[in-house]
């Protein structure tokens, strides 16, 4: 499904004294069946942002469409659970969203609330909580007995289980260890392979490259670039430092290169691209 | 949940910012009890006047007041309805199966509906331009007495202190929840009572279980910092009366022999 902001203004408290305005004019595509990655410093708008895409925050201005619904300030509460039951969101540290008195049930309330019968949404809870690698062994115990990392994937589990068609993670990977983060990175991919649409945000970039076809920059509520990620991350390196963007960790070694007078042609993402370069393009002296 | 007034403070600068706190409590707390005193309009409006007054001083928009006074809007009306219908006394104006609504009603009616009024917007005035942990100050300040028959006033400060703290942080964590549980399909404005009720679980647990371990965590940085209790502390901020207050007591003097005055002359 594909997502369209069309001039999205957002304001908190809108037409008060107390308003506060978050974004600005944000026109952005996240294509279909490719990982949308945004990206920007804290503050600039991007957990508002994702917000929209399943109806939790309605535009004041400006429209969103997903698909073929459409999101406006006048969209009406009770037509937003067809769109929820289309977009799964995961927030931050998910698994702040844990109640039921296992983890099978748990993963079963989305499916549930969204009509589904107690069977199929068991069915449905299985499958989301084999995917998300939660062994069937936990599925009957409190999820409040897990650890943090098998908290975080019954909660991702509880987000999939509804089978939405489009998925936006806030930060999935934060608090994570590494073998952790891979798996989860890994899940995206294979997320994106069954033709799902994906939004992530991030701020690690060597996540980014790992798995984003498409890559938007909020900075202070507007959207400042949107592309492939080979595009922007060989923008000038002044535009990342007002930005206050990282670059990869391939790139930020490349720049260091570049201060003790090694240039590379162009700035690589990956470390193996990395290594790459400075065999062909290094003399060995 | 952002449009919850009660114990919001707005920073600001104001005369009435500017006054120590305990000022601020005292006042608050001299006013209520006077004003329970009111029995005729022309002390009301007396009262009224004072509270209009200070409500110009904090320099403050009135929607803020307009949003503190909404929740208990139904409050007010049930009250409203209870003095209209049980009030005896003649003339009677018309009656309502067995009930009489009378002038004495309406009167009284009328007086608990401004009586509310006046004491939200009083109250609204303190938590408005008064920030929390200056509350717990002064409260511990104005309580300090009591610590001779042994009441921990310290402590009990120190718990409204965190209490008041805490508030924000679990509002904010309540509304996280919620955006987390609706788009996993939770939905309030469906379904019977028991169905609605059913639907603050998926809320409530997430809550308390985020409760229960800042409130650990808080405690854990507290011990490491090297936190006990029953000692006696110094304040970082300590509290002053300065001239601004002496005006604000000659006022609430003023304020309550001229109430007194216009109560005996025109007594009604």
């Amino acid at each position: 499904m594909a997502i369209r902001f069309e001039k999205v203004n957002f304001s908190y408290g809108a037409g008060t004294t107390l308003a506060q305005s978050i974004l600005h004019d944000v026109t952005l595509e996240m294509p279909t069946g490719q990982v949308t990655a945004i990206v920007g410093q804290t503050g600039s708008g991007k957990s508002t942002l994702i917000q929209h895409i399943n109806g939790l925050l309605k535009p004041t201005s400006g429209r969103v469409t997903i698909d073929n619904f459409e999101l406006t300030h006048h969209t009406k509460e009770k037509e937003l659970v067809k769109l929820r039951k289309s977009v799964g969101i995961a927030f931050q540290f998910p698994e702040n969203q844990l109640f039921a008195n296992t983890v099978l049930e748990d993963v079963m309330y989305a499916p549930v609330n969204f009509g589904a019968t107690k069977s199929e949404a068991k069915l449905a809870a299985e499958h989301a909580l084999t995917r998300t690698g939660v062994v069937r062994e936990l599925w009957g115990k409190s999820p409040f007995e897990l650890s943090g990392g098998q908290m975080r994937r019954v909660a991702m589990a509880g987000t999939l289980s509804s089978d939405p068609s489009v998925v936006v993670m806030d930060e999935p990977a934060a608090g994570l260890d590494p073998k952790g983060q891979g798996e989860l990175l890994q899940l995206v991919l294979e997320l994106k392979k069954l033709g799902k649409t994906i939004v992530i945000i991030s701020h690690q970039m060597d996540h980014v490259i790992a798995v984003a076809d498409h890559v938007v920059v909020m900075h202070e509520g507007r959207v400042v670039a949107q592309e492939s990620p080979q595009i922007l991350f060989n923008r000038d390196i002044t535009w990342f430092k007002t930005m206050k963007l990282d670059l990869p960790k391939a790139g930020q070694l490349a720049e260091k290169l570049r201060d003790e007078g090694i240039t590379l042609s162009r700035r690589p993402l990956t470390l193996n691209e990395l290594a790459d370069l400075i065999n062909t393009e290094v003399s060995h002296e | 949940m952002n449009n919850i007034m009660i114990g919001r403070f707005v920073p600001g600068n104001s005369w009435i910012h500017r006054l120590d706190p305990r000022t601020k409590m005292i006042v608050t707390f001299v006013y209520i009890i006077v004003m329970l005193w009111a029995s005729n309009w022309q002390t009301y409006a007396w009262t009224a006047a004072f509270v209009v007054a200070m409500v110009k001083l904090t320099d403050q928009p009135f929607k803020l007041y307009w949003d503190g006074l909404k929740p208990i809007f139904w409050l007010i009306l049930f009250t409203v309805i209870l003095q209209l219908l049980f009030t005896p006394g003649t003339p009677i104006l018309f009656s309502v199966g067995p009930f009489q609504v009378t002038v004495p009603g309406i009167l009284n009616a009328i007086y608990v509906m401004v009586r509310f009024v006046l004491i939200i917007l009083m109250s609204t005035i303190l938590t408005l331009t008064t920030p929390p942990t200056s509350i717990a100050n002064a409260l511990e300040s104005l309580l300090s007495p009591l610590k001779k028959i042994g009441v921990p006033v310290a402590e009990l400060a120190l718990m409204l202190a965190i209490a008041l703290r805490f508030v924000p942080l679990l509002m904010d964590e309540m509304q996280k929840i919620m955006n987390a549980q609706k788009s996993r399909g939770m939905s309030f404005s469906t379904g019977g009572p028991i169905k609605r009720a059913k639907a603050i679980i998926p809320l409530l647990i997430p809550l308390f279980i985020g409760a229960l371990q800042r409130a650990l965590d808080l405690a854990n940085a507290m011990e490491v910092r090297g936190f006990k209790d029953a000692v006696q502390r110094t304040k970082y901020r300590i509290l002053s009366y300065q001239k601004i207050d002496k005006v604000a007591f000659a006022a609430l003097i003023g304020f309550v022999i001229i109430f007194f005055v216009i109560k005996t002359w025109l007594h009604g």
